[in-house]
């Protein structure tokens, strides 16, 4: 049979695929694709051997900088990241987190500054027990993987 | 050392020790008008009578001027004005800034606006650093060092503040930490493996009359009635974590008896007489230490 993409082919731009279908919207947020002018096609729930389901953004004649791409590792760890050139991967990147968050994650402390103030978050990451947790620089509490929510820039 | 006191990890072994020398001076001359041309900003975001005469105390017997408030309500804040522009603004008017406020994190937003030093005096549940180094400069006057002590922590361990913060700062120390305190209120995960990281040796038990023997210092703590979600618990525990002068007859006699105050009932009147009794002692000393940091951070500038 032939191989058909459920998501068409972009000439020049990125492709990131391998994203949890339930962090697509996440993403998309991070990255401020919701203004962002280019020509953008995203699949998502397409069958993947890794994830199960996955979800794939391809943008247009759009490279990000790896400060700027690296934040969606706090979601997405697996993701893969490939620059398109007429058609042709000509490079894959893999993700790696940042040592510093600022102003992506909402503190999960409800009395911490940040969700009372108009003050950027801004965490460390740290590894404990092999899981990534991020440490707030204001209020010095911990907002774990399973609490973090990502600040909307809709 | 950095030009402001938000949190005890901001400071070293060294800083701490220093800051403890600093004070033993001015204990022993407490009346040293250095800063005649200086204003110090006491801003009380929510009301403390301890903390702010104690910083207002000490920053008299500096020679220096006090300016501020001491409750956000007549203040622009309750107008909506950010923490920004009153720290912006007070930052114009006074050459340091002692801040309460009810908001965890509030001290270093602050520290990280104004162009003059902020001292944190208490930022919500999260760092106290001055009632720390008092904490420490009792334990020091009283013991002759903070190398090798035994510290029982008893009380409300999981929420008490002071608690997590004398942990922190005695690991330089290579102390044992007795931590006494009903299941409920028990230390959390994440400062016990702060423990076993630094290679503190510590103990847990719901039993205070078994550690008070082999203790150097017994820090008290409230056990408060709204931390509990059962109501006949409270009253199970309130009173076992209360030490009377009957409990304390066979302890060591260097021990010292320490609390953040304000104490309610976990410490009996009986005890006050007794020669174990510092906590007012320690209240006391809070004057010196808090001269100290005042000295400290105004000659960095």
């Amino acid at each position: 049979m032939e191989k058909h993409l459920k998501v068409s082919a972009i000439k020049d731009g990125t492709v990131l695929d391998h994203i949890p279908s339930d962090q697509l919207f996440k993403v998309i947020d991070i990255l401020n694709l919701s203004n962002c002018i280019n020509q953008i096609t995203f699949g998502t729930n397409l069958d993947s051997k890794l994830l199960g389901k996955k979800a794939i953004i391809k943008i247009a004649d759009r490279f990000f900088l790896d400060d700027e791409i690296n934040k969606i590792a706090l979601i997405a760890p697996q993701a893969k990241i490939n620059i398109i050139h007429d058609f042709q991967v000509v490079e894959k990147r893999e993700l790696s987190v940042p040592s510093e968050i600022k102003g992506i994650v909402k503190c999960m402390n409800p009395v911490c500054i940040t969700n009372h103030q108009p003050v950027d978050t801004l965490f460390s990451t740290i590894y404990e027990n092999n899981e990534l947790k991020l440490l707030c620089h204001y209020c010095e509490k911990i907002t774990d993987r399973q609490n973090l929510k990502i600040i909307s820039k809709g | 050392m950095s030009k402001n006191l938000i949190s005890i990890q901001d400071f070293s072994k060294d800083e701490i020790l220093e800051i403890l020398k600093m004070a033993a001076e001015f204990e022993e001359n407490t009346c040293q008008p250095i800063f005649k041309d200086k204003v110090i900003a006491s801003i009380f975001f929510e009301p403390s009578t301890r903390t702010r005469l104690s910083f207002e105390t000490a920053a008299n017997r500096l020679g220096a001027r006090v300016i501020g408030f001491t409750d956000s309500i007549n203040t622009s804040v309750a107008k909506g004005e950010t923490l920004k522009d009153t720290i912006k603004m007070i930052s114009n008017y006074a050459d340091l800034i002692v801040m309460r406020h009810p908001l965890e994190g509030s001290a270093r937003y602050a520290s990280e606006i104004s162009k003059v030093p902020v001292i944190n005096a208490g930022d919500g549940a999260n760092q106290h650093p001055t009632q720390t180094l008092l904490d420490l400069y009792s334990v020091y006057k009283t013991q002759g060092t903070l190398e090798n002590l035994s510290i029982s922590v008893v009380g409300d361990l999981k929420y008490g503040r002071t608690v997590h913060s004398l942990l922190q700062a005695m690991s330089h120390f290579n102390p044992v930490f007795l931590l006494t305190s009903p299941a409920e209120l028990a230390l959390p995960r994440e400062y016990k493996e702060y423990l076993i990281n630094k290679g503190i040796r510590f103990m847990e038990t719901t039993n205070l009359t078994d550690v008070i023997p082999n203790s150097d210092i017994i820090y008290m703590t409230r056990v408060q009635r709204e931390r509990f979600t059962d109501p006949i618990e409270y009253e199970r525990v309130k009173n076992i974590y209360s030490l009377n002068a009957s409990m304390i007859k066979g302890s060591k006699p260097n021990m010292k008896i320490l609390h953040p105050l304000p104490r309610v009932n976990e410490i009996a009147i009986d005890v006050d007489e007794s020669s174990h009794a510092y906590y007012f002692e320690q209240a006391h000393n809070g004057i010196y230490v808090r001269m100290a940091i005042i000295t400290k951070l105004l000659k960095s500038l």
